[in-house]
């Protein structure tokens, strides 16, 4: 089975011994340790009976914290027309090592049609965050399913036409009702279509008219934002419809799935909620952290040397390109890779430049930690090194004592657990939720480059005497525009992932950019930045509110990859200039400090603005804009594109 | 019955039922433990099938009338296997 992301190396501890554990430290008032230790159980037996166990330690944990529990909280509802309760509990303490306290809403039997489309529904009271329709094609087509025979060819035609529609109109009343992310199931093709083989000979066939709706459905999600696609068929298929079924319980409790594999269902529905929850949690894993020996290739290379490692298309070396593949996989959807390694430079280079059978080089990491010092500290160089925060790392390696020693020094980090034969190296990577995204952008996806282009610039920056010298030496363009279509997706994916340079911290999701930009009093600008060693993409948002009078700025940040060469105040001139324009008198704007964002403390104060009053939340800055200089550098290239307000977005 | 299947058994019922394992008997059924509810009684099938890597039955279901019964049809399935 290629599941094993959380079956590593046998626990250190048994579980039962860590159970007490759990409930010693919970007595003692050790909290922390307790919900580590809770973790550590999970990951070594994840079954029902610890799922249950691991949940009701956590909602004791969370009785006794109070509103202090350190994990994310998410709202998910499943809609269904199956069994899904023993599902739950797989399900929470799945998201609880994700840093996920999961609230769980399970609609009635088959009710999900009006559960959708009746705004007063337990649904919409629920107030999800997400939603999973866990609808099976038994349930959805119940006359391809079961009365295929019976139907003539135009019949089943229309059959299949009006499951769609009708997914088209349920899904279509959903998003008038709520914002909430919606993942819609596949229906699962039949694995014995009635007519047996003959069935696959036409489009028309059982199997085919299935596969027809599932690429409908595909096109009524592609339609609207936060909509996705659960692929349930390919899900069956990868388990093998044979294993994944369990008749019995269907007939007798209307559970579809056999017990060993409800865990993988719970875990394809975190693959959903992990990216979908990134706004609320600020956290997104943007690097992954390679070991070398043992990992990226088999052997040690400081005592194998070049001939004796492993790593090529023929077994062993198979496994570890295997691997390497999902690593550029990875870097592809804009994940950026990293290697930390205890090793001679000189040797581990050599292997990563020029050995023949390796498919990932130097040049695809954007940092190296090649040396024998312990890596926890390793780690968080390369964080800084990347700018960005240590919960925003990923560690492999093959060896559980690194891995528990890394887990124990930064319990932010997350660290996968290689199984340990190296042909399922792959799969534990490519199964992490962690590395799930919803949604690309171009920058995510040219991302590595960026790196590479950064490291030359860090290098040039030493070359001038003066700052100034060196931003007219960079030749920098910036490109200012109304949010649109084509940057929506950038634009609330900074928002939810910018950190550091973001003076409010304010989290939006695609829809509720896309609402904002249709109200006349709010205007929303990103700002693209390239300079003479390449593109850095869409780097900037700033969101501006006019009230009466004064125009406030409601959300400003900026990438860290270019903060500190006055992109930022190029941004803030504009906001100050377009509000002056709209005839505003005054701009004003809070800093909400986090434990992130210091970088822009004192952007306010350094632009000229007056101090109006602080409390407990932050401080309120103003700007007088009839007696402002503020104005962007002149070693700036500006382009501005104005709004065309109420145009660009529908 | 040996001593560990119905330990075993035990240790799960405890972790499904919320009950320290010590306060469940081979006697302990859906009589004496309050919270045995028919959702629960599916949930504690999964669990034992997981465990003991068994596929259970209807008929085998509905004879697991108390602890002692579910570690009684876990040792013959188990026993069938061999």
């Amino acid at each position: 089975m290629s599941d094993s992301i959380s079956n590593p190396a046998p626990a250190e501890q048994n579980p039962s011994n860590l159970r007490a554990e759990v409930d010693g430290l919970i007595a003692q008032g050790a909290f922390d340790l307790a919900a580590r230790r809770l973790a550590e159980l999970w990951r070594h037996d994840p079954a029902s009976g610890t799922a249950n166990f691991v949940t009701s330690r956590l909602d004791e944990l969370r009785e006794k914290l109070g509103g202090k529990l350190a994990l994310t909280k998410f709202k998910l509802a499943i809609l269904r027309s199956f069994t899904v309760e023993p599902i739950v509990p797989l399900l929470r303490a799945e998201a609880f090592i994700y840093g996920i306290d999961l609230e769980v809403h399970v609609g009635d039997f088959n009710t999900y049609v009006q559960d959708m489309l009746d705004g007063q529904s337990s649904l919409y009271r629920f107030a999800p965050n997400a939603v999973v329709l866990a609808v099976r094609t038994g349930e959805a087509a119940p006359e391809l399913w079961r009365d295929f025979a019976d139907l003539a060819p135009e019949a089943a035609r229309q059959a299949a036409e009006r499951v769609v529609q009708g997914y088209e109109q349920w899904i279509g009343a959903f998003r008038k009702h709520s914002q909430a992310a919606l993942i819609v199931h596949s229906l699962e093709r039949p694995s014995s279509p009635s007519l047996g083989v003959l069935d696959s000979q036409s489009e028309a066939g059982q199997s085919g008219l299935i596969r027809q709706i599932n690429r409908e459905l595909l096109r009524i999600a592609e339609g609207f934002r936060g909509v996705y696609g659960l692929d349930y068929d390919a899900l069956v298929a990868r388990h093998g419809s044979e294993h994944w079924h369990d008749e019995r319980k269907w007939l007798t409790a209307r559970l579809p799935i056999a017990a060993s594999y409800l865990l993988q269902m719970a875990r394809e529905w975190m693959r959903f909620v992990v990216p979908i929850s990134a706004p609320l949690s600020g956290r997104t894993v943007k690097v992954l952290v390679v070991d070398l020996d043992n990992t990226l290739w088999g052997g040690v290379i400081g005592e194998d040397g070049m001939a004796g490692i492993k790593a090529g298309p023929e077994y062993p070396g198979a496994a570890y390109q295997a691997l390497q593949r999902a690593l550029l996989d990875l870097s592809r959807k804009g994940i950026l890779l990293a290697v930390c390694s205890k090793n001679n430079l000189d040797d581990a280079m050599e292997a990563l430049e020029k050995h023949p059978g390796m498919l990932v080089r130097a040049k695809h990491f954007a940092a190296l930690r090649i040396n024998w010092t312990d890596k926890s500290q390793n780690l968080r160089e390369i964080a800084q090194e990347l700018n960005v925060g240590i919960d925003a790392l990923a560690f492999l390696d093959d060896n559980p004592f690194e891995r528990e020693q890394v887990r124990s020094a930064l319990p932010e980090i997350t660290v996968i657990d290689l199984p340990r034969n190296p042909l399922e190296y792959a799969s534990a990577v490519r199964n992490c939720a962690a590395f799930e995204r919803l949604t690309l952008s171009s920058e995510d996806q040219q991302r590595t480059e960026m790196y590479a282009a950064q490291k030359q610039r860090a290098g040039a920056e030493q070359n001038f005497q003066s700052k100034e010298d060196f931003f007219r030496f960079l030749e920098q363009e910036a490109e200012l525009e109304p949010v649109s279509e084509l940057t929506l997706a950038r634009v609330a994916q900074l928002t939810q992932k910018t950190n550091q340079f973001n003076l409010t911290t304010r989290r939006y999701t695609e829809p509720q950019i896309a609402e904002l930009a249709k109200q006349p009093e709010w205007h929303i600008f990103s700002i693209k930045v390239r300079d003479r060693f390449g593109d850095h993409g869409l780097v900037g948002v700033a969101i501006a509110h006019d009230q009466g009078e004064q125009c406030e700025v409601d959300t400003f940040l900026l990438s860290c990859r270019v903060i500190g060469r006055t992109v930022e105040t190029a941004l803030l001139a504009y906001l100050a200039e377009s509000a002056r324009r709209r005839g505003r008198k005054r701009l004003v704007g809070w800093f909400l400090p986090t434990k992130k964002n210091a970088p822009a403390r004192d952007f306010y104060e350094q632009h000229g603005f007056e101090r109006q009053k602080t409390d407990g939340a932050g401080s309120l800055w103003a700007l007088d804009l009839k007696s402002s200089t503020l104005h962007s550098p002149d070693w700036i290239k500006l382009k501005v594109t104005t709004e065309t307000k109420p145009g660009g977005m529908n | 019955m040996t001593a560990s299947t119905l330990e075993q058994v035990r240790n799960v019922a405890s972790d499904i039922l919320g009950i320290p394992a010590d306060k469940i008997t081979a006697e302990s059924s859906p009589e004496t433990i309050e919270n045995w509810d028919s959702m629960q009684h599916l949930n504690l099938v999964l669990a034992i099938e997981e465990k003991f890597g068994i596929q259970l039955e209807p008929e085998d279901i509905e004879q697991m009338k108390n602890i002692g019964a579910v570690a009684a049809v876990v040792e013959r399935l188990q026993s069938a296997a061999l």
